[in-house]
């Protein structure tokens, strides 16, 4: 299986849906000739043209509302937000529309639309080039959410979101775009959305992470694993609708739950996975539910050592597996 | 005026049942049958005008909640209407889950729209989008009312529509009220249609009492539009001859006197009048048509209150796609 960073797995993601589906096409902000700000798209509007990967007028609710009118008409858009913190001016078009479609209409009408968005803190970009905006539409019904970790994932739950026949926001850790590598099966595959994955089997406690945090969470698991403590590790991928099934059923296994996320911590995603647990595993439950999660401060600072600060990290996270272990 | 006699008959026609439909549901309201009411009146013309000249049914709208005669003219029946307006299951634009006159006609390609006002504009503009990139021949027919184009959903449609230069025609329905707003709280040009030329389309105000004078313009932004000439803008001039809804009332911003003044352009008038000055509608036609109308309004009363509600589980579908299926056997 050839190796590849996770912007490349994403890329390929799309280059293999534009060929396999006349439907599909991109549209955002700089995506044609300079190929995304993060070189996603690079190479696509060579290959395919300007009617296929379309740069548009810098202005996200157009590139959304754009992107559901023509996936009313029965297309296939992929829909590029430059930053994740760019995407509140279309946040009224994915609620409000995208996301109530198919109920307001009662079925007659549906939005088969990938919103794409490079997400995360670490990177030095400061409050808004670093948000992670996923809580605000895990509240939302009729919306998907999907966050890859790594290659494999990356890339088959793009094809599976291209695929979907609802809104999905897939949220790219763009710390991650480069840093992280991997695997990817050669030939045709997608990765469902839905299922959360246990990447590392354990059964001392559970630790649930996605995205960049899911990467960092692994290694934290190695290096506790080296002090004789077996970290069970859960990939949530897609956190919206919730896999309350896996992650039940390692809280079963381990009885110890913590979660990691570096969005700020109250309301953030992992509330809703401690709810999960509180409700419906309690007995199973030998320790309290922990939540390590960036502070409650409004965005990510520009300066290292306040960046530093902010974002959790493998470091971090290993403090955080000790104490819950030794509880 | 190059119509066909039989076509301005019937663009009559549209405008008279929408308007004995929009009575009745005032009727029905103070009668306490429906909930609410966003009324249409006053609007017939600018709708009517718009609606015949795309090709209905096969060109796409997306409307607007005023556009009753719009809805109407592509094919939604009375009954449906008050179905709609009762929260009946039968409502064709969600199954009694919108609030009414928040219109969808799938078998019309009217699409659905949501309250939150020009939210419709930039899809309209993607569906614009979507028959360029897939060489259709189709255009697309959307209004709002001159306060929505005070939201940049409004300017990132229309700009959007015009850089990517698709077949849309953006029609602003100029009622000269956004509830109690006036224009001038709104914009500080003139006419809507002036904001045309700072997004590089061609736009143009009508007289939207004027049925003739609507449908003409529209007929040439429509045929530009189809020939792969780009969007165009046109304000059509009208008065809301209620107030807002059934929850507003109008006489704590503006003058009886002020309404009287303009029933004397009421749009129905006007057209009755031009028929009658072009020799094709007798009063005796007329009275036979309005009898006929009434009588249709009424059938499609009686049918809507006999029909049945949802039952209360049908909420909890479809939220996705994939459970479209689930709510239809839910209804089997
Ligand atoms: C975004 C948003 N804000 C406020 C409202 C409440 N509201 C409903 S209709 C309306 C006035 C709209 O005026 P206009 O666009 O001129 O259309 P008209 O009702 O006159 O036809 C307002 C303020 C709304 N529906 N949506
Ligand atoms: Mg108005």
């Amino acid at each position: 299986m050839p190796e590849m960073t996770l912007i490349e797995a994403i890329r390929q993601g799309m280059d293999e849906e534009l060929e396999r589906d006349k439907d599909v096409f991109i549209i955002g902000e700089d995506v044609g000739k300079r190929g995304g700000v993060f070189r996603a798209t690079m190479g696509l509007f060579e290959k395919y043209g300007p009617q296929r990967v379309i740069d548009s007028p810098l202005a996200e609710l157009g590139i959304v509302g754009t992107g559901i009118g023509a996936a009313l008409y029965g297309m296939r858009p992929i829909c590029e937000i430059q930053f994740a913190d760019f995407i509140y001016p279309a946040f009224n078009q994915i609620v409000n529309e995208a996301a109530k479609m198919c109920y307001r209409s009662n079925g007659d009408w549906t939005v088969p639309m990938t919103i794409r968005a490079p997400y995360g803190g670490g990177i030095g970009g400061g409050l808004y080039h670093s948000q992670s905006v996923e809580a605000s539409f895990t509240h939302i019904p009729g919306l998907k959410v999907v966050v890859p970790s790594n290659p494999r994932d990356a890339k088959g739950l793009l094809k599976s979101a291209v695929r979907d026949p609802n809104p999905v926001l897939y949220f790219e850790p763009k710390k991650g775009y480069r840093l992280i590598k991997g695997e990817v099966p050669e030939g045709e595959y997608t990765v469902p959305i839905g299922p959360a994955q246990v990447s590392r089997p354990g059964k001392d406690l559970s630790v649930f992470a996605y995205g960049m945090m899911h990467y960092y969470t692994l290694q934290a698991a190695e290096k506790v694993a080296a002090e004789g403590i077996d970290a069970e590790v859960v990939d949530l991928r897609t956190l919206y609708p919730v896999d309350r099934e896996t992650i039940l059923a390692s809280v079963r296994k381990t009885g110890k739950a913590l979660i990691v996320h570096e969005d700020n911590l109250t309301g953030g995603y992992g509330a809703e996975v401690a709810a999960t647990i509180a409700e419906w595993g309690f007995q199973d439950l030998d320790a309290p539910v922990r939540r390590l999660a960036a502070p409650d401060v409004p965005g990510v600072p520009f300066s290292h050592p306040m960046q530093d600060w902010f974002m959790p990290n493998p470091d971090k996270i290993a403090a955080a597996i000790r104490d819950l272990a030794s509880f | 005026m190059d119509l066909a006699q039989d076509v301005q008959l019937e663009m009559f026609r549209a405008m008279l049942l929408s308007r004995r439909l929009d009575e009745r549901a005032w009727v029905l309201h103070r009668q306490g049958k429906i909930a609410f009411h966003i009324s249409g009146i006053g609007h017939e013309a600018a709708q009517v005008g718009a609606v015949f000249a795309i090709r209905r049914g096969y060109d796409w709208v997306s409307p607007y909640y005023r556009d009753l005669a719009i809805l109407l003219a592509v094919g939604m029946t009375p009954a449906e209407f008050v179905m709609g307006m009762m929260g009946k299951r039968g409502d064709p634009t969600s199954g009694g889950r919108q609030m009414p006159s928040h219109w969808s006609l799938k078998r019309a390609n009217v699409i659905s729209h949501s309250a939150p006002v020009a939210t419709q504009s930039p899809h309209a503009t993607g569906i614009g989008l979507a028959i360029k990139l897939r060489g259709d021949d189709r255009v697309v027919l959307t209004t709002v009312g001159e306060g929505a184009t005070s939201q940049g959903e409004w300017y990132e449609a229309v700009n959007f529509a015009a850089v990517l230069q698709v077949p849309v025609v953006f029609v602003v329905q100029n009622n000269m009220y956004a509830i109690s707003e006036t224009p001038d709280m709104q914009m500080a040009i003139k006419s809507v249609a002036e904001k045309a030329c700072g997004l590089g389309v061609p736009g143009i105000s009508v007289d939207g009492t004027d049925v003739f004078a609507v449908y003409r313009a529209c007929q040439e932004a429509v045929d530009r539009a189809r020939q792969g000439g780009g969007p165009s803008l046109i304000e059509a001039r009208t008065y809301r001859m209620t107030p807002h809804s059934s929850d507003d009332d109008d006489r704590t911003y503006r003058s009886r006197e002020e309404v009287e003044e303009h029933k004397k352009s009421d749009p129905v008038l006007v057209a009755k009048r031009q028929l009658e000055e072009r020799a094709i509608l007798t009063e005796k036609a007329y009275a036979e048509m309005d009898a006929q109308i009434k009588a249709e309004v009424e059938e499609a009363v009686r049918q809507a209150e006999q029909a049945p509600y949802p039952e209360a589980e049908e909420a909890l579908h479809p939220v996705y796609a994939e459970e479209i299926r689930l709510a239809e056997a839910s209804h089997a």
